[in-house]
């Protein structure tokens, strides 16, 4: 089963770290790859943090060759994106198993100028307009192109191999980048073959997720987001790709509270809901969401553009997550012991392990885990 | 010129060989206590007198001759009216084992003959075809891996499925805001009993089938419901609490609905939902039929017409613009009836055309479900050529309808239920579970039901299958006290609970090494195998060899 760890510090950290944390869980994956998400960047070499971020997205990527790169370079310049920082990996290509690697890109880039009359929604829907053209780009071009994340404050990485190898291939131990949020996962391919895009975790519009488990209601979930033909609600190389899409889908098309994620995902049942304060409102959300209700074993770690980062999973997880640091540093893993390498010096004994109705919330300002548990009042009674 | 008679062949006449059921007697098992012919249904045997010849050898004055012997013995008759119908009643009350019918293995020349006085045969029961794709799909997506399969006995499982319109979530939202109507959506165990009338059902079948509904439900927690059929509903059961287990249909007859709507006022609860029956699966383009055999007082009473007449309902509902407006406003009409409270669907027998009838629905906000009846569906009275000839299989009708539902992004929105074949050979659970892997909301089971409940003798041999007269030997389909009084209410009711007590167990062996337990997994596809490649690319699912 995949590997997971998350980690979250007011002050920024290398990604490195994790890596390490993930070394620590390193029996439960293959080595069929690694998924990497950075928020709250900050360069060595590029001040990003004093930048009005919205004009600044990052694009993250791999050119796999040297014509793709020139063909991306030509497509963001005619679209009206100014490059602004290229971030430089210290490479070591022969620590990479792929041999098809051009450039590993993480690159800042300046929005269009006419962006200035665009409202937020605007702005968001042609970030993500712009990852998809590109994506569609390699895609046609036989695959020579990947591209992972176009959005401000984030990057992502994702490569085939060891974890810890590739952290080294890329020189992620040089400290030259460093990151607020990391989610990272070691990936135990199941069913589904090797692919770069199937890495977790999944980014969609700033909303990411990485799981862990086989999801078994895949195909009717990935029929239904299909079905709804809403731009990114592509791909699905992964079974866990649905569990980015349908917070995607809950948070930002519904516009509904994060709590409401683990109500979709894993409703409480019909006797529970009838004694629940808002029961005849999750009831009626429960039917509606009904294609979106996940058969794991599945353990889900997520973050959002505020960097709230957030573990939930269902009631059959035999083994749960784990999360538990202090205030301003926090950790989230698959195992116990990803959680002690990424945060040693902890109480322990404020560890919680989420089960079947909790959700592990670390909001952003990091001072404590909120313990939400889904018979709790819901928490936007207006709407219920 | 005038035909010799010295030798007894008409046209029509027939031996026993050329009849389906041939009658095996054992002379020297039999007691002649007559009880085999006085329960025939079809009177087919008769007793009567008969000669043997003794071949009598007198070796010391070497003389051969013969002595006779009279002895009483059983006699099958051969006119097509009184043909045997294998249902082995005889082979039932016999005490010695001295009697019963058997399947004629040559041509039963009997079939050419059924069209006496014109009439074309008319019969009940099944489409006599044993085959079923059903059982060729099975599971074959066990989790192995990395998801463990679960523990059918211990895990807890969530079976039940959804019987209603379903918003889209934004319509859900925004209609909660602003409280708006919200459309019913009833929680109900997904093997729904189908729609078989109080008429061609007898009361205490029908008792039968009630009692152990409620007791699934209030003492099992298996949320099951049953339908009515054409006919209405006993006024007790219409004014009872039980009434929300119940989904009544209406058919183009309408026979009943002066009682139901008249009991409005006085109903304790909802029903479950109304059925509106534009098709039949078993006799596509065809009403309802109860023949006059089964028109007693009470049924009778119930549907508001004389005693004794047949009652063939019109194939279509009458209408007086189109078939859209008339659905339009039959399932507007029939919600505002019990306040928009109530689920109402249409029932539509399999057809190429079944599509274009989903998607009218997915357009009629009011439309809860809809449940298509395959060619494999029962009747309880039919000409043979309607049952045996037209039709669609449910199974590929469904995938395309579900399909469809699929690229608008609508699946979850209309429920669609299939039925027709479910549990035929009785594999239910495998049957049930395929269909709704294939994208069913869930299933209606008729014929099963039938014969796990009550005994019902039919099977896809033509035994049996004389619903429509009458006569059920087991008295599960016939008004004649005398024969109904054959079937204790409270053992079907045992019956019932046992059956989906067994459906549940079987559903969770099913799902659990799947990995299945958090919904019912409705579309998923990916789970199920056929082998047959043709099939398996017309149902868009694997081919398994």
């Amino acid at each position: 089963m995949c590997r997971l760890a998350l980690k979250s510090a007011t002050k920024p950290f290398s990604p490195y770290s994790v890596l390490t944390a993930m070394e620590a869980m390193q029996e439960g994956y293959d080595g069929s790859g690694l998924g990497l998400l950075l928020r709250g960047l900050d360069f060595d070499d590029f001040n990003y943090r004093n930048r009005p971020r919205n004009q600044y997205p990052i694009l993250s990527g791999i050119a796999h060759t040297e014509g793709a790169l020139k063909r991306l370079n030509l497509l963001m310049e005619d679209w009206g994106y100014k490059l602004k920082y290229d971030h430089e990996f210290a490479v070591n290509f022969s620590m990479i198993e792929a041999k098809d690697r051009s450039k590993y890109f993480v690159r800042v880039y300046k929005t269009p100028d006419h962006w200035a009359y665009f409202d937020q929604q605007n702005m968001e829907d042609e970030l993500l307009k712009t990852r998809l053209d590109l994506r569609k780009n390699g895609e046609e071009n036989g695959g020579d192109l990947t591209v992972f994340s176009f959005w401000p404050d984030v990057a992502m990485i994702k490569e085939v191999g060891w974890p810890l190898e590739i952290g080294k291939a890329l020189g992620l131990n040089d400290n030259r980048l460093k990151a607020r949020v990391v989610m990272a996962q070691g990936r135990q391919n199941t069913n589904y073959g090797i692919n770069l895009y199937a890495c977790h975790p999944f980014f969609i519009q700033g909303v990411a997720t990485m799981t862990n488990g086989e999801n078994t209601a895949f195909v009717p979930i990935k029929e239904l987001l299909t079905g709804m033909h809403s731009p990114g609600y592509i791909g699905y190389q992964s079974d866990s790709e649905v569990f980015a899409h349908i917070l995607h889908y809950v948070i930002r098309q519904l516009k509904l509270p994060l709590e409401t994620y683990k109500h979709v995902i894993t409703p409480l049942k019909t006797e529970e809901l009838n004694m629940h304060p808002q029961g005849d409102f999750l009831k009626g959300l429960r039917n509606v969401c009904r294609r979106m209700i996940i058969d794991g074993p599945n353990c889900v770690i997520g973050s959002l553009p505020d960097e709230t980062c957030f573990m939930v999973q269902d009631h059959k997880k035999l083994r749960p997550g784990t999360v538990g640091g202090k205030k301003g540093e926090w950790a989230m893993a698959s195992e116990m012991c990803g959680v002690d390498a990424m945060i040693p010096d902890r109480d322990r004994s404020l560890d919680f392990q989420p089960m079947r109705e909790n959700t592990i919330i670390i909001p952003p300002d990091r001072k404590e885990m909120k313990i939400w548990s889904q018979f709790d009042p819901y928490p936007l009674p207006q709407v219920a | 010129m005038v035909s010799i008679r010295s030798i007894p062949s008409t046209p029509s006449s027939l031996t026993h060989l050329d009849l389906q059921w041939i009658i095996k007697h054992r002379e020297d098992r039999c007691t002649l206590c007559g009880r085999c012919t006085s329960v025939c249904p079809k009177e087919a045997i008769f007793l009567t007198y008969r000669r043997q010849r003794m071949p009598k050898l007198d070796i010391l004055k070497k003389k051969r001759s013969s002595e006779y012997r009279t002895f009483t013995g059983i006699r099958q008759r051969t006119e097509p009216a009184n043909r045997c119908i294998g249902c082995g009643m005889c082979a039932t009350v016999c005490p010695n084992e001295a009697i019963g019918p058997e399947p004629n293995p040559n041509d039963p020349r009997v079939r050419m003959l059924q069209n006496h006085q014109g009439e074309a045969w008319k019969r009940g029961g099944r489409r006599n075809f044993r085959e079923t794709l059903l059982d060729r799909i099975i599971f074959n997506r066990i989790s192995m891996l990395t998801d463990p399969a679960l523990d059918a006995g211990r895990h807890e499982f969530q079976l039940n499925t959804l019987l209603g319109r379903v918003l889209s979530p934004e319509e859900y939202l925004r209609r909660k805001a602003t409280g708006e109507w919200i459309p019913p959506v009833r929680e109900v165990f997904p093997f729904i009993i189908g729609s078989m009338s109080f008429g061609a059902l007898s009361p205490n079948m029908w008792l039968g089938l009630l009692q152990g509904v409620a007791y699934c439900n209030e003492v099992l927690g298996i949320p099951v419901v049953m339908a009515t059929g054409e006919g209405g509903c006993p006024p007790w059961v219409l004014k009872s609490p039980y009434l929300k287990y119940i989904i009544l249909q209406i058919a183009s007859g309408y026979f009943g609905w002066d009682e139901i709507i008249r009991a409005i006022p006085d109903m304790q609860c909802d029903p479950a939902a109304i059925e509106i029956k534009y098709g039949q699966g078993a006799k596509p383009g065809d009403g309802g039929l109860l023949m006059w055999f089964k028109v007693s007082k009470l049924i009778a009473r119930l549907r508001g017409v004389p005693e004794g007449v047949d009652l063939p309902s019109p194939p279509v509902h009458q209408t007086l613009y189109s078939i859209e407006e008339s659905v339009m406003k039959m399932i507007q009409s029939l919600s505002m009836a019990w306040g928009f409270r109530v689920p109402v669907y249409p029932k539509i027998s399999g057809s190429t055309s079944a599509k274009s009838v989903l998607n009218n629905l997915v357009r009629n906000p009011y439309a809860s479900a809809l449940l298509i009846d395959g060619v494999d569906g029962g009747t309880g009275a039919a000409y043979n050529v309607s049952m045996d000839a037209m039709g669609h299989p449910i199974a590929s009708n469904l995938r395309e309808c579900y399909l469809d539902l699929v690229a608008q992004g609508k699946q979850n929105e209309i429920p669609i239920f299939a039925a027709g074949g479910v549990g035929k050979n009785g594999n239910v659970t495998q049957n049930g579970l395929g269909l709704i892997m294939l994208g069913a909301s869930g299933v209606h089971i008729g014929k099963y039901i039938m014969q796990s409940a009550s005994g019902c003798l039919g099977s896809e041999q033509n035994r049996c299958n004389v619903c429509n007269i009458g006569i059920c030997p087991k008295g599960i389909t016939s008004q004649n006290p005398k024969l109904y009084r054959r079937l204790d209410p409270d053992q079907v009711a045992e019956r019932v609970a046992d059956t989906f007590m067994a459906i549940s167990t079987e559903m969770k062996k099913i799902l659990a090494p799947l990995g299945r337990s958090q919904s019912l997994p409705i579309g998923m596809s990916d789970a199920i195998g056929i082998d047959d490649a043709d099939a398996a690319e017309r149902l868009q699912i694997k081919y398994i060899c």
